[in-house]
């Protein structure tokens, strides 16, 4: 039911393909195989991004496939200069797939529109990173067996945050999901998104969620420095956090972290951001999978 | 209230209220800034219900359903009054269509479309008050950002 689509945004996506996404993912976890033998998928990266790259590289290789296009910074004349819209043209006419990193809002969309292969969306400026939520969702069921009537806590910056909206947007087809809000007042999720609780404490919520989504707050998001200082001690997990935890509640973060989650909480057992991290690949398989029909 | 006087027309289109200096939108919009139609505009006249309100009345003229609706991404409540020999024969409500394709800017300076030679595509998300959300980079608007191309 995916076979030639695009991938743009998480809305794109049923429930059901969702499931589906995360299923082939499953099975395809530690597969190698020739499924994309003498295919080759282009990794079109207009900004860099090598953890993204490398999950797509990856992905790409152990499915048998060899990669074409340029990432930001190795000075590929084809980037310079020439449209999108030409660029994507060109990939489209001998690629059976392209991986869009771009710096503006709406490229993938546009991208798609014109291309004649799958655009898969591996982040358009501050829109989308729909492989992102994706991986996401897989770590959630991945660590609790389901997706469905979880409690789950998202701290940070949750008004600007574009993983945490994308994410807040798929679970919202996961009946019986509680939605625990942690940010700051300046930084709280919009109310389109839709009913959940507001804490102001960390403390608060952890003994109540199966998941503790993490993100990062940005300096430049808040009014001053010192409302910076005063918000980066107080939205910040420490392992002492964790001692009232459910056993089987586990850490999720998009990744890079930066002060948001102390090293300590690394060694305990709620940690999984580094192995949800590594899901990526899996998901990224399971697109190119479903997306080029291959069997 | 203030009289105007505005001299009849035989055949045409006369489009009332217009929010005050949106008349100027409202000809860029229909291209009467380059026919050769003649054009009367009143700007400013006084209205029960806007206060302030402008006119278009455009001789020999009438409108497609498709220019009425873009007439309403700038004048959301006019009126369009169809004139056929010196009698009013129809009158329109103006309706935001569902989908805009090209006409407005998308006020995100990082999208997509303000950087490539794209054009511009908006969904109406809402009518009152008129709200859009850009195609490509899903930036929701209101009105008071709207900028004609
Ligand atoms: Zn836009």
């Amino acid at each position: 039911m995916l076979k030639n689509r695009s991938l743009v945004s998480i809305r794109d996506l049923s429930r059901a393909e969702i499931e589906l996404v995360l299923d082939t993912a499953h099975k395809l976890e530690n597969h190698r195989g020739r499924h994309l033998e003498h295919r080759q998928v282009a990794l079109l990266f207009y900004e860099a991004s090598t953890r993204t790259r490398n999950s797509f590289l990856t992905a790409v290789h152990q499915l048998g496939g060899s990669e074409a296009g340029f990432s930001s910074g190795e000075g590929s004349s084809v980037a310079k200069g020439e449209s999108l819209h030409d660029t994507i043209k060109m990939f489209s006419a001998y690629c059976d797939a392209i991986v869009l990193r771009h710096p503006r809002d709406g490229a993938a969309r546009w991208a798609a529109d014109v291309s004649d292969v799958p655009i898969i969306n591996a982040g358009d400026g501050k829109n989308q990173h729909p492989t992102q939520t994706l991986l996401d969702l897989y770590a959630i069921r991945a660590t609790q067996g389901r997706i469905e009537n979880l409690s789950i806590g998202i701290m940070g910056d949750l008004k600007y945050g574009r993983t945490v909206h994308s994410l807040v947007d798929a679970l919202s087809l996961y009946p019986g999901v509680q939605l625990h809000c942690i940010s700051p007042e300046s930084l709280a999720l919009p109310k389109s998104y839709g009913p959940h609780q507001v804490h102001q404490r960390l403390e608060d919520v952890i003994p109540q969620v199966d998941i503790l989504y993490c993100t990062r707050i940005q300096r430049e998001r808040l009014p001053d420095e010192a409302e910076y200082e005063k918000v980066k001690g107080i939205y910040r997990l420490n392992a002492a956090h964790l001692h009232n935890a459910r056993p089987h509640m586990r850490v999720l973060h998009p990744l890079p972290r930066v002060d948001e989650i102390h090293p300590d909480v690394d060694v305990t057992n709620h940690a999984y951001y580094f192995q949800q991290a590594a899901g990526g690949v899996a998901v990224r398989k399971a697109l190119l999978y479903l997306l080029l029909g291959l069997s | 209230m203030r009289e105007y006087k505005v001299y009849r027309i035989e055949h045409g289109t006369v489009i009332d209220h217009i929010p005050h200096w949106n008349s100027l939108k409202v000809l860029d919009l229909l291209g009467l800034r380059q026919g050769s139609d003649l054009v009367t505009v009143g700007i400013g006249l006084d209205s029960k219900n806007m206060g302030r309100k402008d006119l278009v009345k455009v001789e020999n003229r009438e409108l497609s359903q498709e220019e009425m609706n873009k007439l309403a991404l700038v004048a959301p409540q006019a009126t369009i009054n169809l004139i056929r020999n010196s009698e009013r024969t129809h009158k329109h409500k103006v309706e935001v269509p569902d989908h805009i394709v090209g006409l407005v800017r998308c006020p995100n300076v990082g999208c997509i479309t303000r950087h490539e030679h794209v054009p511009t595509r908006f969904d109406a998300i809402s009518r009152t008050p008129l709200e859009l959300r850009c195609y490509y980079c899903n930036y929701p608007f209101r009105s008071e950002e709207l900028e004609l191309l």
